[in-house]
Order: structure tokens, then sequence, then C-alpha cells
């Protein structure tokens, strides 16, 4: 097998194998006990053919390969950096927690409803949005993860679930909408659509205000995605209505794959220094972190305050952006690989906490540290972890992007990210108040056992928040890394174009649009 | 013919975006659609329209002719609209389930989702 073969091959998998395995559990449709067991061993095989592709981008720095030989703008692209396969990786070591959680979690008429083959289609969509090199090509990734997540969300059929889909459809479909027409304006203004070309031509272009209104669109499309202030009104409306296990998988990754993407849209095409962008940033990162804070402070089922806190939590990550130095970005990377360990374990949680309990309601709630202590221990982990206290992986996420605001000249934004950790320890207070600490409502004689399969994943994931957490030194590193194919798209184009090419430089073969 | 086209575009996104406000859910689904076929034609008029001879190569010859259309914002168009029909599909579906299991096609009156553990209704656990 050549060199080549073998790159090909690898960064096809993460996309590959999922979408045969939904092809499978399909097929399987009646007989769910034969789909469960291909969904573990597959989300297994998830797990090592991403870990295939880590090492052959630790190795290489960067993968590219086009599809069907076709030359860099003409065809479709693949293309792995750090970022995307820190992101891959991560995704397929949930996909495989959430996988085991759904063991137990999942009703026999979820799977018989297709839960499944939904959940490797989203798996295969997260996976072609965070490897693609195409900009249309991401917005089919998009609508991909899009339509598999609206039949994971309705799949129980309840009215809370159809009242929230309707929502969450709407908005996003909304937000695809936008996504689509700034690709056409995008094309029209410079001809192509590859990531690598784009990076090339458009720092030659001047800035009109037809390319500004197409920035703006792209900031409006990933911001509904990624659920940013004004735009987030969609996700606390549906997460906390899905079961368990979808819900975990939706808060670890759907924002997430938006966020992605506004950072690679807003580093390799657009500079966010340019034309105002970088202080709208600041400001939608400031504001999405208090009313994201704020909104949960009320809030009283389990689920609808974390998913608020989803929100606030991006905030952070657009913070990095917006204050666009490597340490920033760097910051930011590490924010999107802690807070999805973080967030979709704190679910998972709210799952054990609903079996223990029998509500997710934190007012009828409450005597789990008595009946179940292990669950509070696993609980502390992710929560403080979440509220940014050391020595958890919260801690130096937060640590580098407000040191980097700091350095970067916008305390103002180092401000609201402390008070806005202020009281994300608030709400982590409250649930553990209500749900563990105060004397339960209803006495139980007999405590509800959490099966394995809902303990096991939940600590696994803690334990990597402790891993980050006391070992972030490499993870640092790492980001730091990942933020140098993002800060210098000359090692993005020469990815693909070869060394020699550089910024500015227009390709002979492209034809006039 | 170029303000022909951009005045097309400009009706659809307008008229779209107006259904979009509605409270009625049919109506923002037939608002989106309308928005997306927007797009479609801003796609099509992003890749210029100036030739109508078909992006065919000729007999004998290896590449496209000078005088030929762009064919990249065809395909683009089209797995637009496949993508739209899907979604659109979906919503009228979920819509009609929501009529029927929700009882009401306002938007303002579905708030199934919002009861749960809100802090202004007294809290019933609908799961």
């Amino acid at each position: 097998m050549t060199e080549s073969t073998y790159n090909l091959l690898v960064l096809v998998f993460p996309v590959l194998v999922p979408l045969t395995l939904a092809a499978i559990t399909a097929v399987l449709w009646r007989a769910p006990a034969a789909q469960r067991a291909v969904s573990i061993i597959g989300l297994g095989v998830i797990v090592g053919v991403s870990g295939l592709l880590t090492m052959a981008v630790l190795q290489y720095d960067i993968l590219a390969v086009e599809f069907g030989s076709w030359a860099v703008p003409f065809g479709i692209s693949f293309v792995a950096d750090r970022l995307a396969v820190a992101l891959v990786m991560i995704t397929a070591i949930l996909a495989l927690c959430v996988g085991i959680f759904s063991l137990r979690d999942m009703r026999q008429t979820h799977i018989r409803g297709g839960f499944y083959p939904l959940f490797f289609g989203m798996i295969t969509g997260v996976n072609g949005a965070f490897l693609t090199g195409d900009i249309f090509n991401l917005y089919v990734w998009f609508e991909v993860m899009l339509i598999t997540s609206l039949g994971l969300l309705v799949i129980g059929r309840t009215k809370a679930q159809i009242d929230g889909a309707i929502k969450y459809a709407l908005l996003n479909l909304f937000g695809t909408v936008l996504f689509l027409m700034a690709v056409g304006l995008l094309y029209g203004a410079t001809g192509t659509l590859a990531f690598a070309d784009l990076a090339r031509i458009l720092p030659t272009l001047e800035p009109t205000p037809g390319l500004v209104a197409t920035a703006i669109l792209f900031l409006c499309a990933f911001g509904i995605k990624a659920g940013v202030f004004p735009l987030f009104f969609w996700l606390p409306a549906s997460y906390h209505t899905a079961p368990f296990t979808i819900s975990a998988i939706f808060a670890g990754l759907l924002t997430k794959v938006g966020v992605y993407a506004v950072f690679r849209v807003f580093t390799l095409l657009f500079a966010v220094e340019a034309s105002g962008i970088r202080e709208i940033v600041a400001v939608v990162a400031a504001l999405t972190m208090v009313t994201g804070v704020f909104g949960a402070a009320v809030q009283w089922n389990i689920r609808r305050i974390l998913s608020f806190h989803i929100i606030s939590q991006i905030g952070y990550m657009l913070m990095g952006l917006a204050v666009a130095t490597p340490l920033a970005i760097a910051g930011a990377i590490f924010y999107i690989v802690h807070h999805i360990i973080v967030k979709a374990n704190l679910f998972l949680l709210a799952g054990a906490i609903r079996h223990a309990s029998g509500t997710d309601d934190l007012k009828k709630s409450g005597g789990l540290l008595k009946s179940h202590p292990w669950l509070a221990v696993l609980f502390v982990i992710p929560a403080l972890s979440l509220a940014g206290l050391p020595p958890l992986s919260g801690f130096w996420a937060k640590f580098l992007v407000v040191d980097a605001s700091f350095k970067g000249d916008m305390a103002w934004l180092a401000a609201a990210a402390l008070f806005t950790g202020l009281l994300t320890l608030y709400s982590m207070t409250k649930i553990w108040m209500e749900a563990f600490w105060k004397e339960p409502g209803i006495e139980r004689s007999q405590p509800r056992k959490i099966p394995f399969a809902m303990t096991a994943p939940i600590a696994v994931l803690g334990a990597i928040t402790l891993t980050i957490g006391f070992y972030a030194e490499p993870f640092v590193q790492f980001a730091e890394q990942a933020s140098i194919t993002l800060l210098e798209p000359d090692v993005y184009i020469a990815a693909i174009f070869g060394a020699e090419a550089q910024v500015g430089e227009a390709t002979a073969l492209r034809s006039e649009p | 013919m170029t303000f022909v086209y951009a005045a097309t575009i400009a009706i659809l996104a307008g008229a779209g975006i107006y259904m979009i406000l509605a409270q009625n859910v049919v109506r923002i689904v037939m608002g989106v659609a309308l928005l997306a076929a927007s797009a479609n034609v801003l796609i099509f008029l992003s890749g210029r329209l100036g030739s109508v001879s078909p992006p065919i190569i000729p007999e004998g010859t290896d590449v496209l002719a000078q005088t030929a259309a762009n064919p990249l914002p065809q395909a683009l168009v089209l797995t637009a609209i496949v993508i739209g029909f899907a979604l659109t599909a979906f919503g009228v579906a979920l819509v009609y389930k929501a009529y029927r299991s929700l009882g009401t096609l306002d938007a303002s009156a579905m708030h199934d989702a919002e009861d749960m553990g809100s802090p202004f209704t007294p809290s019933q656990a609908k799961q």
C-alpha cells in the first residue's frame, strides 16, 4: 500500500465507517439486539480509525486528499489538520461513551424508531464537517447533521419533543439558508469553493460591501448553529426534551461544529481583524456568556440549566476568536475539547440522576448523596470543571482564554468571563444542593440502582477530565500547535497545493467566473 | 437582465422573510422554502449567466469550449434543491404531527417544552 493510498483511507474512514454502520443498522431495523451489538463494535472501530488518523496527523502535521483525482480547486478535498483531528478523535470517544450509555437509557420504542441509524448518520455528518476542505461540502455535512438530529430529537414523539423540534427545525433551517446564500455570494466573488483556494484568493480582493455582507451572513449562519447571543433560542427550547443519550451527544457535538466552522472561516478565509468583525465577535461573545448564565440561573430542570450553560460556554470559545492572538486561539481550541467532554458528561449525569431519583425537576429530587454517594463524586468532577475550579480541565481552559484577553487588551472581556464563571458555580451548586444534598421530597424505601452501563461512560469521561486537568501540558502544547495552522493560512495552502504556493498567487488553471 | 434576476431574488427573499415572521407554523415552513428558492437563484446568478450553450465537451477535443455555460452552479443548485426538498418535506411532516398532537398551528401557543422545569409555570414533569 503506497503512502497516498494510506492517507486516503485514514482520512476517509472516520466518515465512511459511521456511514457504513448507519446502513448496517438500518438493514437490521427489526433486530434491536443485533443493532446494539453492531453499534458497540462499530463505535470501537470508529475510535480505532480516528486514532490512526490522529497518529498520521501527528506525524505529517496536515493531511489532504482529493477525491476522484480532480485537482484541488475543481474537486472536493478532505483536509485533516490538528484542530480537525482533535475534534474527530474526541467525537469518536464521546460517541463510544454515549453508545454504551444508550444500552440502558434508550427504550425499545426508540430503537424501533431508528435510533442507531440516525445516531451513526449524525456522527457521519459531524466528522464530515470537521474533515472537509470545501465550503459547499461543509454545507452538505451541516444538512446531514441537521436532518439526522431532527430525527433523533422527535424519536419519542412526545408533545414536548415535537414542540422543541419545531423550534429547532425552523431556526436551523433558516440558518442553513443563510449559509447557502453566503456560499453563493462567496462563489460569485471568488469563483472557487475550496478552502485552500479561497484562502489564496480572498486576501487579494478589495473588501467590497458584497464580501462584508458574505462574512456577516457566515457569522449569522454559524452563529445560529453554535447558539450564540441573540440566535440561541432554539437550543434551550429543544435539548431538554430528547432522551438523555441523545441530548448528551447533541450537547457535546452539535454546537461545537458551528464553533469549528466559525473558527475555520474566520481564520482561514476572512481575517477577524478586518472590517469590524472582531468587535462584533467580542461583543457577541460577552453577551453570549452573560445571557446564557443568567438564563440558567432561573431554571429548575437539570437539562435546561445545562442547556443554558452550553450557550454561556460557547461565549468563552468565541472570546478566543475575538482576541485572535495565538495564545487565545490555542486557549479556545483547548476549551472546545474540554467542553465537549464535560458537557456531554453532565448530560449523561442528568440521565443518571433522573434514573436514580425518578425526576429531572430539581424541586422534586433530593437525597442522592445518601443513596448514591459515588454518583455525587462523579457529578462533582465535571460540575466543578465546568465552573473552572483548579486543578480540573475547565480551570486551564478558562485560564488560557482569560489570560489571553488580558494580554490582548480586552480586559472587559476577561471580566465578563470571570463573572460568568462565578455564576456557573452558582448553577452547579444549585444542582448539587437540590439533587444531592437536600432531603428528598418523596422518601424511597428502596433506592434505585444505577446500571453499570450508565456509570461506566460517566466515569470514563470524568477520568478524561481529570487527565486533562492534571496533565494539561501536552494538551496545551497540542492546542498551540493546532492554532498555527489556523493563524497561518500558508501552512494550510501548502498542504493542498504544494510548498511553493502562497497567499495571493492565483491559479493559472482557474477559469474566470 | 441581471436586474431582473436580482429583483426576482429580492422578491422571493422578501416574501420568504415576510412569511417567516408569521405566527402560523405552516406559513413559516413555506417562508423558509421560499427563502431557500431565492438562495438557489442567488447561486445561479453568482455563477454568471451569460452563455446558453450546454457545458458539454465537443467530440474530438479535451476541453470545454470557451462559450460554454459554467456547470458548477448548476451542480450546486441541484444539490441544494435536493437537500431543501428533503428538509421541507420533513418540516411539513413535523408541522402536521404537531397539529395532530399539540392541536394548534400557532407558534406562540406551543409551550410543552417550555413548561418543563420553567420557573414561571407550575412545574409538571412531562416526560
